[in-house]
């Protein structure tokens, strides 16, 4: 009977798989679907594209507005007709089903859309939902009437969404040249501000004056010029950096040092010629990027080496700034030396050592979630005693300290008047941190903290002083947030408690998680583009406009790595290993046989020989 | 004659439950004592009483004359005990060697300033440390050395896992070593071949060992004394030929006869 069974099904399960596939795919155009148009609706509602329609991409069609809803279709088109790769399982080739997939997923979102400007058109609920406004409706019809607006909605997602699918279809090397173009188009456009400063450091603003419109925005002509530049650029250049970077790859001993040294001498000279030729709010922009890169960097020892998780940062961060206002400046209230920025930094980093102890001496006992929630405390604990009245003596409350005086060296004054100087000054000491990270990491104190982080239990056992060596990873840390404190203070001329919510911290972590954790290079990558590209806490980023929506994108952005790419953009080695461990093991195993191959192979020469010369 | 290690009249009670009660033991230089006992009689809770993972109830724990109670784990290590665990625990994601250098933490002292400044005597320092780290590797024949050294530990397969974790208590340069199970789960030969290594580490490297194990074999070829426990009390002593004739031990391991209870 039983046989008889496993015949039927056999002689079925051809036509069901066929069938069940197709429902799947209404399943997930529905799904899809439905998920674009909660999304544009969405984003609509919290007033991006309201917010945002200012700033001008591509002059006069396309404002950052406008992207805030249009790449929602583009990129679940992408989404709905992207399969699922299963291992032994040939995978279909990409084709016709996936294009109507992607824009029959663009129509649902469209529709959503549509729907959702005749309800903005015929309701008012602006008392709860404040951007429910004439204005939006105004600019999604783009100006020309409701029933043009419905169309247009209709039409353009259906066809992103098959634009989005159709990355899937066409080969490989078409995408690569349509999305360096698109990127590098659209990089233009955002870097608008950077691009104009450098190009009038170097005496080239004739050439950017062309480029982007006078309300801003790369102006249609040069958007296609450009276009086709970065396109073909793509394809000539197509192969020949991975062939570099196998090269130097290939390259072994001292060559290889002195390639290395090259290269680090090259980019060493760029960053520092570079400020030069930029104006004042990308220098103000670079020293923030700096300032928060020494922050991450810190974070990175304890977080990413020792496996702290540390939700105070911030504490260390407004010590260092409070150490260096009293000390430094004549209206500090209670007791004001006058000291030198220089003698102060080595009060500061004894201070934030000592805090550093302080704090991490009940700390540390504690692991995983306690330990987050109960820094997390003292990270407020010391931004409250500034602020608090019982302090306000030494302190200044919430007027905080002002008048702190800029970085006499002599023949120059570092100040945040002069961005330039302060840059160069967070320069020396990402420097700094860059270097003690990197000898940190591969010494024994180094060891002992990954291995604190691998298992606490373990590694005490194996003779690792866990408490003495978690409190030095916390204190490491503390020093160097002090500094970037001590400078802001000095840049800002002022300090006040609010400076230094938790937010602060908040956003480093998030640094160091999107960058990649445990990595320089990929703290390094973290800060320029979170806190170059998007602004920090306080200061504004490259897309300035995104101001109000930063924590939101923060966020999203967070989450999208959680899922897609939790060892960050700049993975270091050891961080991709372990999150793709499966993948990572076959390799190895691969690995392995070939090598116990060669192995063998090489036992029976030698075995052969043997008998060669026995004979 | 003083022992290395002496342990008197150890008690340790878990809320009530007395995972050992009265123990006595004492080990010398130079001997591989085996600890067995089913399943809950004590013998990992009497390693982690030593290694300074539990503190005992009652009891003293003599090191080499000296009290060793209540000191920090990384002390005891620190004073020449090293152990393994019975579920391997070793640091997965540190590759092979840096599993092997790590261990070595306690038999070295650069802090900070010399990594910073690269001192000659931190220079020194790393190369003894992986010098050493290589000799060690080095001791379980072609398997964690070459280019396993910048493997990931989680990449090694289970025995090779084993050895690994073996290598790391050799690391932290003991006198004596606590081996917990050190071949469960092994194959036969996986096995045979461990059980000389644990006669090598005493011979060649001049380890006194004390074995938890469940593989008569293991035992019978290379401990000198076995100590059998039972719900916290050692019910048996001596050569393992006295001990598993013993009424007691094979009662303890195969329960009463049936007619007994009756």
């Amino acid at each position: 009977m039983s046989a008889t069974m496993t015949s039927s099904t056999a002689s079925s399960s051809g036509s069901v798989n066929r069938a069940s596939v197709a429902d799947q795919d209404w399943r997930k155009i529905g799904k899809w679907g439905g998920l674009c148009t909660l999304a544009l609706v969405l984003v609509s509602l919290i007033g991006m594209p309201v917010g945002l329609d200012r700033r001008i991409l591509i002059h006069p069609v396309l404002s950052l507005g406008y992207l805030s809803l249009l790449w929602i279709p583009l990129m679940l088109g992408f989404v709905v007709s992207k399969r699922v790769e299963l291992e032994g399982v040939e995978s279909p080739e990409p084709g016709g089903r996936d294009l109507v997939a992607g824009a029959l997923t663009g129509l649902v979102g469209g529709v959503g859309m549509a729907v959702f400007m005749l309800a903005l058109n015929t309701f008012n609920i602006r008392d709860p939902l404040v951007n429910w406004s004439p204005q939006l409706l105004e600019l999604l019809n783009y100006g020309r009437g409701l029933g043009f607006g419905v169309a247009a909605w209709i039409v353009a997602c259906c066809v992103l969404g098959l634009l989005g699918s159709a990355i899937h279809v066409v080969s490989a090397d078409v995408r690569r040249v349509v999305s360096f173009s698109a990127f590098g188009l659209l990089a233009f456009a955002v870097l608008e501000g950077a691009i104009s400063d450098l190009s009038e450091g170097f005496g080239l603003e004739f050439l950017t004056d062309s480029i982007y419109a006078k309300r801003g925005g790369v102006t249609i002509v040069w958007s296609i010029v450009l276009a086709v530049v970065i396109g073909g650029v793509s394809v000539l250049t197509k192969g020949r950096l991975k062939a570099a970077k196998a090269n130097y790859s290939e390259l072994e001993g001292p060559e290889r040092k002195r390639a290395s040294r090259i290269l680090f001498v090259v980019v060493a000279l760029l960053i520092v010629i570079l400020p030069l030729f930029l104006g004042t709010i990308m220098n103000e922009l670079l020293a923030n990027v700096g300032l928060f890169l020494l922050l991450a960097l810190g974070l990175n020892i304890v977080v990413g080496l020792a496996g702290i998780l540390d939700l105070g940062y911030v504490a260390f961060f407004a010590v260092g700034g409070y150490t260096t206002a009293v000390l430094t400046s004549p209206d500090s209230p209670f007791f004001a030396p006058e000291l030198h920025f220089g003698i102060t930094l080595v009060i500061v980093v004894v201070f934030a050592g000592i805090v550093g102890l302080v704090i991490g001496a009940p700390v540390i006992r504690m692991r995983g979630d306690y330990l987050a929630i109960v820094t997390l405390g003292f990270g407020e604990i010391i931004r409250l005693l500034f602020m608090s009245d019982w302090l306000k003596p030494y302190f200044g409350g919430a007027q905080g300290i002002t008048n702190v005086p800029g970085v006499d060296l002599g023949f120059i004054t570092i100040k945040g008047t002069d961005p330039r100087s302060v840059f160069y000054l967070v320069l020396v000491f990402c420097a700094l941190a860059i270097y003690i990270s990197w000898r940190l990491q591969a010494s024994r104190l180094g060891r002992a903290w990954m291995a604190i982080r691998e298992d606490e239990k373990v590694a005490e056992a194996m003779g690792i002083n866990t408490v003495n060596t978690k409190l030095l990873a916390f204190v490491v840390g503390a020093v160097l947030a002090s500094f970037s404190g001590a400078i802001l203070v000095a840049k800002v001329g002022s300090v006040f408690p609010n400076s230094f919510m938790i937010l602060v911290s908040i956003i480093i972590l998030v640094v160091v998680i999107v960058g990649g954790m445990g990595n320089i290079a990929g703290v390094l990558v973290g800060s320029f583009v979170l806190i170059g590209i998007l602004g920090g806490p306080r200061q504004p980023g490259l897309l300035h406009e995104f101001q109000s929506f930063k924590l939101l994108i923060y966020g999203a952005l967070l989450v999208f790595m959680m899922l897609q790419r939790p060892e960050g953009l700049v993975p270091s080695a050891r961080r991709s290993q372990e999150l793709h461990q499966e993948e990572f093991l076959q390799d190895v195993w691969f690995k392995g046989e070939e090598h116990e191959a060669e192995e063998h192979e090489a036992e029976e020469h030698e075995a052969a020989s043997h008998e060669g010369s026995d004979a | 004659m003083s022992h290395l290690m002496e342990i008197r009249d150890l008690k340790i009670t878990f809320g009530g439950l007395d995972a050992l009660s009265g123990l006595n033991f004492h080990v010398d230089e130079g001997e591989i004592v085996s600890v067995i006992g089913p399943n809950g009689a004590g013998k990992t809770t009497f390693f982690n009483a030593i290694t300074g993972l539990v503190d005992p109830t009652e009891g003293d724990i003599l090191f080499d004359d000296e009290s060793i109670l209540g000191l920090e784990p990384h002390q005891v290590t620190g004073l020449g005990i090293a152990r393994t665990f019975q579920n391997v625990r070793l640091f997965p994601n540190m590759t092979v060697l840096e599993n092997i250098m790590v261990a070595q933490h306690c038999r070295t002292s650069q802090l900070v300033f010399g990594a910073l400044l690269q001192t000659a005597a931190f220079k020194q320092e790393e190369r003894e440390i992986e010098e050493h780290a290589k000799e060690v590797l080095a001791f379980f024949g072609s398997r964690l050395v070459g280019y396993r050294y910048d493997q990931p530990a989680f990449v090694l397969s289970y025995a090779n896992r084993r050895r690994l974790e073996i290598a790391r208590a050799m690391a932290t340069q003991p006198r004596l070593m606590l081996l917990d199970e050190p071949v469960a789960g092994m194959n036969p030969m996986e096995t045979a071949e461990l059980t000389a290594l644990i006669g090598r580490l005493r011979s060649e490297w001049g380890f006194t060992i004390v074995m938890i194990e469940h593989d008569m074999r293991v035992v019978r070829d290379v401990s000198d004394r076995v100590v059998v426990l039972d719900h916290g009390v050692p019910i048996a002593q001596g050569s393992y030929d006295e001990v598993s004739t013993n009424p007691d031990v094979v009662e303890a391991y195969l329960g009463r006869p049936a007619e007994d209870e009756a």
